[in-house]
């Protein structure tokens, strides 16, 4: 073991920022699920019958399904019984309906985050939805959005006021049937944030969301519904942290994303969760189905993603390209430190004529994590010129960690083009003394020489939240070398 | 500035550095040259810190300071500064960032402030076009897809804005035509003044027409076998090393 590796096996201790638990009055429904709770959440959001069926119909395919394990993580039997499947700050009212309503506790959390809700959205620019425990909390920017004809609300207030478009797309792209966590996750979905660009709207600002798991012994499963008509452009970010507790919690979300002819979705995830102790104590499961399908001709959809957080990470945000001349991208950053997992990757799955993907994917493991990229590239026979380029990179640090690429290819039109390429390196002992010769300290040095090998990544998240990323990769690698 | 004394190194349990002594005053230029083998890189590594190097006796004293017990890097901050023969890639990052991030550790390290952005890229456009350098290489990735000459002009344009108080060149003319030498020469020659040291580790007298020495020594398994002023490196091309090795034998 070189000098370097036993220096960062001394110093591998982190620290996780977003470990509060705000102190709030919420009205949790006991754990435990079957068709009365999936009825109860349906009616306390005043679902209309279509939904309230829907949620049902996935509940009993659920419940013939068994959970999933090819992911190269292990983790103890989850007991879906000892979940409670709702949790909500309790409101004065029925719900807020301006951030006035809202309560200070809540909007001191977000504050505490650096969410900005208040004056600071409107400097960023950025249009915020909060989703707390189940609930979303407050909306920011709805009339500049309203001008624009861009809806931006949470999934539950969409349920109300536009029907309509949730049962044309609603599972259109992740059919309750799709996977486990899925079909879960279609049962009992309490809220999220639901976009709808017209046709030929360019969404005026950023959409954002910001999830936050507070509640102990529950677990989040929001739904999250984009859609962008004919021609229509929007760029979307979430972020997430919970508070630090011993027992493992569930999220298990699921992302639609459906762009017509010529409309373009950039989706971004700073992802944060608790990620357990560094004995591997706590920390969420992140169990999550993000789909998006370029359904018309030209559409593009992006998804970038920098996943730091959670004790295991199991998605795969994939692109399902229909329409010819569509293209998809994938760009992503995956850090382990300590006990963490992570699976994750994407899939192109080209069935229009001329369509394109993109997969540059980053993965950082630190400690004793174990990081996988699994991806999929699927050419169908109807697929003609398709064109597909991979690039896998893995960067170790120190020798108790591990990193494992699954590239999965199938081709079904010989006049594809798929090309693959793979690297695994360790920062090495020369660009460190290089860096340290140069009077730069050695954590500083690591984080140049790590954010350097996710450059490729960064430049594809909005520049307002390209620091953040950066900042929170500094963060969760805090303490990997010293 | 710099006294070595006895100094012993050991590298995988193999004795490099065998009781190597010598002292460099300030203002003046010291030129280490030797065969294959005979410790001059490992000189100039234990002297910025590499790790890996065993030190078994002996000691260094930078200006009146135990230099061995400091860190690489604040040894860096405290003037000492190696060119590398074999300056490392770091992919996607910028060549002006890691720059600016060695400038900001120094003058932290002097209690000054951040330097100013402006300030900063004015002076380092200043040292780029006294290395002929293309702006271009200062947002590419450090040496990242540069070749041989391009990696040991970007190591003086850092020497240049870094202004170090002890400099230790290690073989910064190998692999260098001979336009490039002259101007790699011409930046280091800029830097002489009587506040500062420079130590030019190298094979061949070539580089000292350019950079004309005060003294030369010739170090030979582990320790100066002979020193003497310019004429020695003129003599040791004439006759080569076997002539101060035969004498060491």
């Amino acid at each position: 073991m070189s000098e370097t590796e036993n220096r960062l096996e001394s110093l591998l201790a982190r620290r996780y920022k977003h470990g509060f638990v705000t102190d709030i009055d919420a009205d949790t429904v006991p754990p435990g699920l079957d068709e009365d709770v999936v009825r109860l959440i349906s009616r306390k959001k005043g679902e209309p019958a279509f939904l309230t069926e829907w949620r049902l119909k996935a509940l009993r395919h659920w419940l013939t399904m068994s959970e999933p394990h090819w992911s190269h993580t292990s983790y103890p039997p989850i007991d879906y019984q000892a979940i409670s499947y709702y949790s909500a700050p309790k409101a004065k009212s029925d719900g807020p309906k301006s951030l006035d309503e809202v309560d200070p506790k809540l909007l001191e959390t977000y504050e505490k985050l650096g969410v900005p809700l208040h004056e600071r959205a409107r400097l960023a620019g950025v249009a915020v939805d909060a989703v707390f425990d189940s609930v979303s909390v407050a909306t920011t920017f709805k009339e500049r959005l309203n001008e624009a004809g861009v809806v931006f609300c949470p999934f539950s207030e969409a349920v109300q006021r536009h029907p309509e478009l949730l049962e044309r797309y609603l599972g259109t792209v992740v059919p309750f049937t799709d996977n486990f966590f899925a079909s879960l996750n279609s049962a009992v979905f309490s809220d999220g944030s639901f976009v709808h660009v017209p046709k030929g709207v360019r969404c005026p600002m950023e959409l954002s969301t910001y999830f936050r798991i507070n509640a102990a012994k529950t677990g989040q499963f929001e739904r999250t519904l984009i859609i962008a008509d004919e021609g229509a452009y929007v760029s979307y970010l979430e972020g997430c942290t919970a508070p630090m507790r011993d027992e493992n919690q569930l999220h298990a979300a699921v992302v639609e994303l459906v762009a017509l002819e010529d409309a373009f979705i950039k989706y971004s995830t700073v992802q944060n969760w608790y990620p357990g102790d560094a004995e591997g104590k706590g920390g969420i499961y992140n169990f999550v189905t993000k789909r998006g399908e370029c359904r018309g001709r030209n559409s593009h959809i992006s998804w970038t993603q920098v996943e730091t957080g959670s004790a295991i990470t199991w998605k795969y945000p994939s692109c399902i390209l229909r329409g010819d001349g569509s293209s998809g991208e994938f760009y992503s950053v995956a850090t382990v430190n300590n006990r963490q997992q992570a699976d994750t990757g994407t899939k192109m799955i080209h069935i229009g004529r001329d369509t394109r993907s993109t997969i540059i994917s980053k993965g950082i493991s630190a400690g004793h994590g174990q990081n996988t990229y699994r991806g999929l590239v699927k050419v169908l026979p109807s697929a003609h010129g398709a064109r597909n380029f991979t690039q896998c990179d893995s960067l170790l640090m120190g020798g108790k960690c591990g990193a494992h690429t699954f590239p999965y290819v199938e081709v079904k039109n010989p006049s594809a083009t798929v090309e693959h390429e793979a690297s695994t390196s360790k920062i090495s002992d020369d660009q460190l003394f290089y860096c340290l010769s140069r009077g730069i300290s050695e954590e500083d040095a690591v984080n140049l020489i790590v954010s350097g090998f996710c450059k490729t990544v960064f430049k594809e998240l909005p520049m307002e939240f390209a620091v953040e990323a950066q900042n929170l990769l500094a963060v969760s690698l805090e303490g990997a070398v010293g | 500035m710099l006294k070595i004394d006895n100094l012993h190194v050991k590298v995988d349990g193999k004795e490099i550095l065998q009781g190597l002594t010598l002292e460099i005053p300030s203002g003046e230029v010291h030129a280490v040259m030797g065969p294959n083998g005979s410790g001059k890189s490992t000189l100039a590594n234990v002297l910025a810190g590499r790790p890996g190097y065993e030190i078994t006796a002996g000691s260094v004293t930078f200006q009146g300071r135990d230099l061995l017990a400091l860190a690489p890097e604040e040894r860096a901050r405290e003037g000492v500064f190696l060119g590398f023969q074999y300056p490392v890639e770091i992919p996607g990052v910028n060549n002006v960032y890691l720059l600016k991030a060695a400038v900001n550790a120094a003058r932290k390290h002097r209690g000054l402030e951040e330097v100013d952005a402006f300030e900063f890229l004015t002076l380092v456009r200043e040292k780029m076009r006294l290395m002929r350098m293309e702006e271009s290489m200062l947002s590419r990735g450090v040496n990242e897809g540069f070749s041989g000459g391009e990696k040991k002009r970007n190591e003086i344009l850092q020497m240049l804005v870094l202004e170090p108080r002890l400099a230790i060149l290690d073989e910064t003319d190998s692999g260098l035509d001979i336009d490039a030498l002259k101007i790699v020469a011409n930046g280091v020659n800029t830097l002489r003044s009587p506040a500062r040291s420079l130590v030019l580790v190298t094979h061949y007298q070539r580089l000292l027409d350019y950079i004309v020495p005060d003294h030369v020594h010739v170090l030979v398994k582990g320790r100066i076998a002979r020193s003497g002023d310019k004429s020695l490196a003129l003599e040791l091309e004439r006759r080569g090393y076997d002539w101060v090795t035969g004498e060491a034998a």
